[in-house]
């Protein structure tokens, strides 16, 4: 049970601690804040969108403990003590995620508002499958609507992005 | 949006969760996944002063084998979790097909299978199949448990038979006789869509034979239906297309559905008698699949 203060408007603020890209934040936050708002309002983390808010689009796809899950629908009180990664957090030490390069050489977003989301999703897809069939990149995106592409290029761009890291890594084997 | 505010509790048991909903009444409800409840709160459909937490016990998250008992299912399990169990695969495939049709990744990472069972959407996809296997649900309240069949939890949308200090907290497909069982659902994209139909069905062929049959509807009635009277018409005669078609004809009979946004009435009704056939032949043919 998450520890909590009662405040001057009578409502509980309880005490959560939660690891978002690597760093520990320990925060008080109502019952009613949602994970979504809590990144992008207490975190100023807003790579995350909000759009439809109803856990169908799939633009505020965060990995939760290395799932995607549609952060709109989460309840901040309810992450206490796990792990929540967002899209600011696919990059290190200034350098892109292969995901996030194959993204640019491919042109796969056009307005660019499902483009965080869909890199989530894809994300986790290759962290549990590193060599996806098509089929398997098609379902992994399902969840994530796109109004401006048709998608195309941003399978080949996954699609691509999982060759290389394949590539790499038998590189480094040999 | 926005949500209202409320208080959240985070019991450690379910007795302890139980507890804390009887002593507060039609003023608490308890949350699983949320994929549901946090919406329906967003839109206002539910206005709940107290949630309480279940989705984080682990009592309630586990998938095992007990030897002469059956398959336990958690009611928190999620249902990636169903679909990734090797229990399931190995023993019901076609529990782990159901859970994968559900909806979107990012929803199967988060919903729970005893959600999808509480909220009692007619549409719902873990229903049926769960219903074909001969599924019971342990109830579980603050003056005691009880088990009910899952086919008898529902009592029409939206509304089952538990009390409001009530859990269920497991679902047992008992080792069973069933040679094969399938659930195929008709939505309006591959992905993402409710239900406009769903049939389950489940049988056991021996010698060629169909010794037992079930055929559960799904999104053609107020509550998932049993379609008995086609069951019946199965059981002990031999497997065949035409049988099977016999028994669509009969299942369309049977069925109450309703035209909305998604289908018209008359096509639902159609589609039963479709999906029946097909349901059949694959239970029949495939194992369970």
């Amino acid at each position: 049970m998450p520890e909590f203060v009662v405040g001057k408007d009578g409502i509980k603020r309880y005490l959560v601690t939660i690891t978002v890209n690597g760093v520990e934040y320990t925060k008080m936050v109502k019952a009613n804040s949602l994970l979504v708002n809590f990144l992008r309002e207490d975190l100023d983390l807003t790579g995350t969108k909000r759009a439809c808010e109803q856990g169908d689009c799939g633009a505020c796809t965060v990995l939760l403990d290395g799932k995607p899950v549609n952060s709109c629908m989460v309840l901040t009180v309810s992450v206490d003590g796990r792990e929540v990664t967002t899209v600011e957090g696919l990059a290190s030490n200034d350098k892109l995620d292969i995901l996030q390069e194959k993204f640019i050489e491919h042109s796969a977003p056009q307005c660019g508002f499902c483009a965080p989301g869909i890199l989530m999703s894809a994300k986790a897809l290759l962290m549990r499958n590193p060599n996806p069939t098509e089929y398997e990149v098609r379902e992994a995106i399902a969840g994530n609507l796109c109004r401006c592409t048709g998608y195309v290029h941003y399978v080949e761009a996954i699609l691509d992005a999982a060759a290389a890291s394949q590539e790499r890594k038998d590189g480094k084997n040999g | 949006m926005y949500l209202p505010d409320f208080e959240y509790f985070t019991p450690n048991s379910v007795e302890e969760a139980c507890q804390l909903l009887s002593k507060y009444g039609s003023r608490a409800m308890p949350i699983a996944g949320g994929t549901d409840i946090v919406v329906k709160m967003k839109k206002e459909v539910l206005a709940p002063e107290i949630l309480v937490s279940i989705g984080h016990l682990p009592e309630l998250k586990k998938i095992e084998y007990v030897p002469g008992k059956g398959v336990v299912i958690g009611a928190c399990v999620t249902h990636n979790e169903v679909q990734n169990s090797k229990i399931l695969q190995e023993k019901y495939l076609s529990v782990c097909e159901a859970a994968h049709q559900m909806a979107n990744n990012q929803v199967r990472n988060l919903g729970t299978i005893g959600g999808n069972i509480c909220n009692a959407v007619p549409s719902a996809d873990m229903p049926p199949i769960l219903i074909a296997l001969d599924t019971t649900a342990k109830i579980v309240g603050s003056k005691g448990e009880r088990t009910l069949p899952l086919e008898n939890v529902f009592k029409g949308p939206n509304q089952t038979v538990l009390d409001y200090d009530e859990l269920i907290t497991e679902f047992v497909i008992p080792d069973g006789s069933f040679t094969g069982s399938t659930y195929i659902k008709f939505g309006l994209r591959a992905s993402g869509a409710l239900a406009v139909v769903g049939v389950a069905a489940s049988v056991q062929v021996e010698d060629g034979v169909i010794k037992d049959a079930r055929i559960v509807l799904g999104a053609v009635s107020p509550v998932p239906l049993r379609a008995k009277e086609a069951e019946n018409l199965i059981r002990g005669k031999q497997p065949s297309e035409a049988l099977f078609e016999e028994a669509g004809v009969i299942a369309s009979g049977e069925c109450r559905p309703i035209s909305d946004i998604r289908a018209s009435a008359e096509y639902r009704r159609d589609m039963v008698r479709v999906f029946t056939r097909r349901a059949l032949l694959k239970a029949v043919n495939e194992g369970h699949v």
